[in-house]
């Protein structure tokens, strides 16, 4: 009974991503694909609870239900009303629509093919026997700041680069706070606020030792800064040049490549942490990072340069 | 005990499955937000179970971000999508879109 | 397995009901302002006993007030999420059924 019963949830779990996957990308509105790639984030949380990755669960559950979804809606409201109905050649999608079927299963089938072939563990052991030096005991973290911090550096650089970009196409365009108040919006901000810092405080801290680390806990926070922002308070953060708050968007790029350079002064290599400072390496990583990755995600919420002063806007 | 939660589990699955139908029908947005606000509640529940079948405690965690970020959809919903969607207007009940 | 796992175990399967008659309204309700009703309650009774039973299964304190945590955000999020989709609904022009 527990065998069939959990390969049908498996099988149904993959028959709705697969759907509606297919529906974010081809849904008649774009508000439908939007909704259809927000649950999407949701099951494949679980389909990652099913695959025994809770790391990547946290992540994608922190990410895929708050920030993303977040963002995907407020680029919505900003589209002009014509582009918001696509329009729809039937006929040349649904050929488009067998093509691409067509290369998706034979894609799969050579994925499959392959990953069967592939030694299972991949580099599970090699990670387990670096562990102890690494500095920490959870293994996503070991390899996220400490064997590949290179990638994270990276991913960092990434996620600043588009905030640039966004800050540079223009200032943010919301006009008014929302339209439909509410007396239970402000009170929702207050309320969840603390909560958010908290869980998020405990996420990061978890990072060391089991499944948690810097960026479910930054995009927590970040998801968290939306909530109340759009729950009408104003964020510190501003257009102004000499504005600290600029600063910290920068924070976990500057934070890591102080550490992977600083090292090379004894002597070592591109992020060769020294062995009894790992754990101490990585923490303040990680706090830098989450700190930027928080503030990082909200910016880009933002849609646009916020102004120089929010006080300005509000009368307006 | 544990064949009791995975079958739970698969009926609320299959609960999301046919609750879909409402976000592809609508008719307005706000129906596909409440049918996308419902599979959240129902995936923590998912979550929670399987965190108990699977006994890993690390799930809640999950779960307790699930919850904390249950609101901000709709947040964002009311305060910057839907003003500005021109998908329908005071149409309230069901029927197919003109 | 202690008595109180088996009376967890039974509230969680008791949940089950109230999240289909969450999604029955969600298909079968002829607007979005009774189907905000239908779900808004009957989905979180559904959690709340999943909840109250994995805390009883688990026979620990601890995680049992983690998930009553979890509990009361979604039911946060979902009293005012309902409350402003409804809202939105009427500012937008939405006419309820029947009126």
């Amino acid at each position: 009974m527990m065998a069939w019963a959990i390969t049908a949830f498996d099988a149904l779990l993959v028959a709705l991503l697969l759907w509606l996957a297919w529906q974010a990308i081809h849904a008649d509105g774009l508000f439908r694909a939007v909704i259809s790639f927000m649950v999407f984030g949701l099951l494949m949380a679980v389909a990652w609870v099913r695959l025994d990755a809770p790391d990547v669960a946290l992540a994608e559950a922190a990410i895929g239900a708050g920030v993303t979804g977040a963002l995907l809606l407020s680029a919505l409201g900003r589209l002009p009303e014509r582009d918001k109905e696509a329009p729809a050649d039937r006929r040349a999608r649904g050929l488009a629509a067998v093509g691409l079927a067509a290369l998706a299963l034979g894609g799969a089938t050579a994925l499959a093919t392959i990953a069967w072939a592939l030694p299972a563990p991949g580099l599970g052991r090699e990670v387990t026997e670096a562990l102890p030096k690494s500095g920490v005991d959870n293994p996503v973290t070991a390899v996220l700041l400490n064997i590949r911090a290179f990638d994270t550096l990276l991913e960092i650089g990434v996620l600043l680069l588009a905030v640039i970009a966004t800050w540079a196409l223009g200032p943010m365009q919301w006009s008014a706070p929302a339209r439909v108040m509410s007396p239970a919006l402000p009170v929702l901000g207050r309320l969840l606020f603390p909560m958010f810092v908290l869980v998020s405080a405990y996420v990061l801290w978890r990072g060391g030792h089991a499944p948690g680390g810097a960026f479910p806990a930054g995009a927590l926070m970040g998801a968290g800064g939306v909530l109340v922002f759009f729950a009408g308070a104003k964020p510190w953060i501003t257009g102004a040049e000499l504005d600290p708050w600029r600063w910290l968007l920068s924070l976990g790029l500057v934070a890591m490549l102080v550490a992977a350079v600083g090292v090379g002064a004894t002597g070592r290599s591109f992020f060769e942490y020294p062995v009894d400072l790992a754990g101490l390496f990585i923490l303040a990583l990680e706090v830098a990072a989450a700190l930027s990755i928080a503030i990082l995600l909200f910016a880009l919420c933002l849609g646009g340069r916020p102004p120089h002063r929010w006080g300005s806007e509000d009368e307006a | 005990m544990n064949e009791l939660f995975i079958a739970i589990v698969l009926v609320l699955l299959g609960n999301i499955t046919v609750g879909l139908w409402r976000v592809m029908r609508g008719p307005t947005a706000a129906d596909r937000m409440l049918a996308a606000e419902t599979f959240s509640t129902s995936t923590v529940a998912i979550v929670l179970i399987l965190a108990t079948v699977t006994g890993r405690g690390a799930l809640v965690d999950v779960a307790l971000v699930f919850a904390l970020l249950a609101a901000l959809a709709v947040v964002t919903f009311v305060s910057r999508a839907w003003p500005d969607i021109g998908e329908e207007t005071a149409r309230g009940g069901g029927g197919p879109k003109p | 397995m202690t008595a109180l796992a088996w009376v967890g175990a039974s509230l969680v399967a008791l949940g089950v009901p109230f999240f289909l008659l969450g999604t029955l309204g969600l298909l079968r309700f002829p607007d979005v302002f009774t189907r905000l009703h239908a779900l808004a309650k009957a989905d979180n009774v559904g959690l709340g006993l999943v909840c109250f039973g994995l805390g009883l299964h688990s026979g620990s304190l601890a995680h049992a007030l983690k998930l009553a945590l979890i509990w009361l955000l979604m039911v946060i999020a979902s009293a005012v999420g309902a409350g402003l989709v409804a809202r939105a609904a009427i500012a937008r022009g939405v006419k309820p059924w029947g009126v």
